[in-house]
């Protein structure tokens, strides 16, 4: 178990997306970070809502979900520890594109995404180390999309 | 090639014609899922069936239809019962999945080379399944189980479809809770009633807890999922020749004599359906092979 | 008169060629050999020497066959008809099993593996003959097929070694002809010159040499060696045709993504006729026949092709859906991986792929296709050595 006062640094600083990050960088962000919990079946984002923050997921998993108002709520993938919820932060104009639940009680660190982008802009190589994690996860996650659309195991 | 085979493959002895089926009765049935269903059949005659390694087929023949390939789902230390779970997707299968208690189907095998399963012992041992690939694991399962410390970490990802597609579910719900394994689920999609994972099968492979030095994978499912799955094996520091893949192609014989089940220098029937990825990499790569 | 024994050959003279007929019959061999039939040469049952295709020969190039009448009157004159052996040990049509209902369950009956009694096979040629080793291979290597087996058993091969050669033979590059020199019972080399009309004749089994003891045989001369020679060396000389069986399996390995592959597919029809008449294809599939009363069904073997869209229906389409894919899975079948199958080629070098496609396809010009581009393209296919 971890210590009951949060060593936000130490957390950024593990987290599989940031690990090996610039300190300073990570200390820039550090004081806009803040950890939040959700029981299950919390919502945690909504699709249209303002993105304000980066979402980094400690425990617990989250499930992306698309509603419409002709069919049941479908959840097309889950995230769990160690991987990050969502880009809409860094991509004006900032809304989230689908819903995340918590399936289980959940705890996340959600950085700030103002003080992060700002962060980004000052610093530009760390904000190409930055990229090169960001970029891997949008890239697999679009290949996971196009495999669930071969349904590969409906034929 | 590690594969393992019954000796002799097929029973032939006596001079009895390699074609013709042995009648089986169905003393069970069980629904998986909406089009599939799982069948436990017995030889009509007293003479015990032949043995099977996991992974080996049996040519099932759905009287007055045909006959289609279907992997043994059952566990090889049983000596009458030989379990199959068919899913209907044309004619012969569809007439299997609908047999009930007490009709009578053919078979002919055990054919091909199964799981090298000896070749996992002492070490960590892994299971990528998706959809289908799991009936023709589950006899490992169930050889791992019986004699669970040969083996070190024993890692399962089974992807299926959607929650309803799952196969085995009580039987997963029994393994999940087990302390000396890891059995992790993933469907391609699904609804609110679902707090299981959701996205494909390989996302699953990054956190298995494996020595990639001391470790043996086999795959089965979709030919695409198995690449992907291999692929991030091999990431993650296994041999090519420490991961297996289980092949499907049409198949009428069995044996290696009708030539449908060609891939590449491959004869399914015969060399595979085990094989390793070391041997199978290049031919994944090419189109229509 | 001695028993012929190997060694220097024997002759028989042209016109006691019926003895040898008359001794096959009597042995109660039924005798298969060729005969002029729908324009063709065609191998069917043969009761007496007048059926043989005396005086007839064949023209044949990529696409063309025809048939005409020869100088003068020899009896195997011709090259190769549309169809070799292959139906008469892996019938087109055969009958596997017969199932009855029988109480709740079924009964299980084989079909009879042979069809009357043994048979001769009278004019194998050498390419023939090796295909029919290729054959024993596919059939008997693993478990045996019981109808190839029995037919096999009973088979006696009397070969005829060429005389004159296609322009769509290849044998000599595919090591397989055009002499004969094993695998047969006897074997017949047809000599016509001013020496006069003759067979040199030799036994390569007891049983062969069984059959030649009722004939009248004299000891081959000096002139009959010598016209041998020549006649050989003829044959030889009139092979243009190549495909070097030793670097068949690595260049098509190393190329199975060239673009050749597209340009063949192009001009492919996907009739399958190159299956049909390949001496070595053994591709088959089943059909179920449940008769009108319900009371049984018959399982039949059917010769079925690479070439046909459903022969790699897996699920909801077909593996090989492009007709480049199913030229390229034949030839490299074929060529290739039929040595990690098989362990030997599946190509003989017959030439009738050649002959028999409606486009011309010549499976020689494809393979040097691959061959030469593969010089200068070789190292984007990144092949596996043979």
């Amino acid at each position: 178990m971890r210590s009951p006062r949060p060593d936000l640094l130490g957390e950024l600083r593990e987290h599989p997306f940031l690990r090996g990050m610039d300190p300073g960088f990570l200390k820039a962000i550090e004081g806009a970070t803040q950890e939040r919990s959700f029981g299950t079946g919390d919502l945690v984002i909504r699709e249209g809502e303002a993105a304000k923050e980066m979402l980094l997921v400690q425990h617990g998993k989250i499930g992306l979900e698309l509603v419409a108002p002709d069919r049941p709520r479908l959840s097309l993938l889950t995230v769990g520890p160690g991987e990050i919820v969502g880009w809409s932060w860094l991509i004006p104009p900032h809304l989230w594109l689908s819903d995340g639940r918590a399936l289980k009680p959940t705890r996340i660190l959600a950085i700030d995404g103002a003080t992060l982008r700002a962060a980004l802009e000052d610093r530009p190589k760390d904000a190409y180390q930055f990229m090169l994690r960001l970029v891997p996860v949008i890239s697999r996650r679009l290949q996971i999309a196009r495999i669930q659309v071969m349904d590969i195991h409906g034929v | 090639m590690g594969s393992e085979t019954a000796a002799p493959p097929g029973s032939h002895e006596g001079g009895a014609s390699p074609w013709a089926p042995t009648p089986y009765r169905v003393v069970e049935r069980a629904q998986e899922t909406a089009d599939t269903a799982t069948l436990a059949l017995e030889p009509v005659e007293p003479a015990p069936p032949p043995g099977f390694v996991p992974g080996q087929f049996h040519m099932l023949y759905a009287p007055d239809i045909g006959e289609a390939a279907i992997s043994i789902s059952g566990a090889t230390s049983d000596p009458r019962r030989r379990v199959h779970t068919i899913r209907s997707a044309g004619r012969v299968t569809d007439a299997l999945t609908k047999a009930r208690v007490g009709d009578v189907v053919g078979v002919r095998g055990p054919y091909g080379r199964g799981w090298p399963l000896r070749e996992a012992e002492g070490k960590d041992l892994l299971l990528v399944v998706g959809g289908l690939g799991l009936p023709p694991l589950r006899p490992v399962l169930y050889e791992v189980l019986a004699h669970r410390d040969r083996f070190r970490r024993v890692e399962i990802a089974y992807g299926a479809r959607t929650p309803k597609d799952l196969v085995y579910y009580d039987e997963i719900q029994a393994w999940r809770t087990r302390k000396d394994l890891r059995f992790q689920v993933t469907v391609d999609r699904a609804g609110v009633d679902w707090y299981g994972d959701v996205g494909i099968v390989s996302q699953r492979i990054p956190d298995m807890r494996f020595d990639p030095s001391s470790a043996v994978a086999f795959l089965c499912g979709p030919e695409i999922m198995m690449r992907g799955s291999a692929q991030a094996l091999v990431d993650r520091g296994m041999s090519r020749s420490s991961v297996y893949v289980s092949m499907e192609r049409n198949m009428k014989c069995g044996f290696g004599q009708c030539g449908h089940c060609q891939f590449g220098p491959f004869l399914l029937c015969r060399d595979g359906p085990v094989l390793p990825y070391a041997s199978v990499e290049r031919y994944f790569a090419l189109r229509e092979l | 008169m001695p028993l012929p024994s190997a060694g220097p050959p024997w002759v028989l003279d042209r016109k006691d060629l019926g003895l040898l007929l008359a001794s096959l019959r009597s042995s109660g061999y039924r005798v298969i050999g060729p005969r002029v039939r729908d324009g063709a040469i065609l191998y069917g049952e043969v009761k007496e020497e007048g059926e043989l295709p005396i005086g007839w020969r064949d023209r044949q190039e990529a696409g063309t066959y025809r048939l005409e009448r020869s100088e003068d009157l020899r009896v195997f004159d011709f090259h190769l008809g549309p169809q070799g052996w292959k139906p008469y040990l892996f019938p087109p049509h055969h009958l596997l099993w017969t199932a009855r209902k029988d109480g709740g369950t079924f009964r299980v009956e084989a079909g009879a593996t042979t069809d009357g009694g043994p048979l001769a096979f009278l004019g194998v040629r050498a390419c023939e003959v090796a295909a029919l080793r290729v054959s024993e291979r596919v059939f008997e290597g693993g478990v045996p097929d019981p109808t190839f087996r029995d037919r096999r058993a009973a088979l006696l091969i009397i070969a005829v070694e060429c005389s004159s050669s296609a322009p769509t033979c290849f044998c000599p590059s595919m090591r397989t002809g055009p002499e004969v020199t094993q695998g047969f019972d006897i074997v017949l080399r047809e000599l016509f010159s001013p020496w006069g009309h003759r067979f040199l004749i030799e036994a390569g089994t007891d049983r062969g040499r069984e059959l030649l003891q009722p004939l009248p045989l004299r000891a081959a001369a000096e002139e009959d060696l010598a016209d041998l020679e020549a006649q050989r060396q003829r044959v030889r000389e009139g092979i243009h045709r190549a495909l070097p069986v030793e670097e068949a399996r690595g260049v098509i390995l190393a190329n199975l993504e060239h673009p050749r592959w597209e340009e063949v597919g192009r001009r492919c029809l996907a009739c399958s006729n190159c299956t049909m008449v390949c001496p070595t294809c053994f591709c088959s599939t089943t059909e179920e026949v449940p008769s009108l009363s319900g009371e049984e069904t018959q399982r039949y073997r059917r010769w079925d092709s690479c070439f046909g869209l459903g022969f790699t229906q897996l699920h909801a389409s077909s593996v090989r859906s492009s007709i480049s894919s199913r030229y390229r899975q034949w030839m490299s079948h074929k060529l290739a991986t039929w040595w990690d199958q098989f362990g030997s080629s599946g190509c003989v070098g017959c030439g009738r792929c050649i002959t028999w496609c409606p486009v011309g396809i010549d499976l020689t010009e494809e393979f040097a296709a691959l061959r030469t581009k593969a010089a200068s393209t070789g190292a984007k296919a990144g092949g596996v050595p043979a």
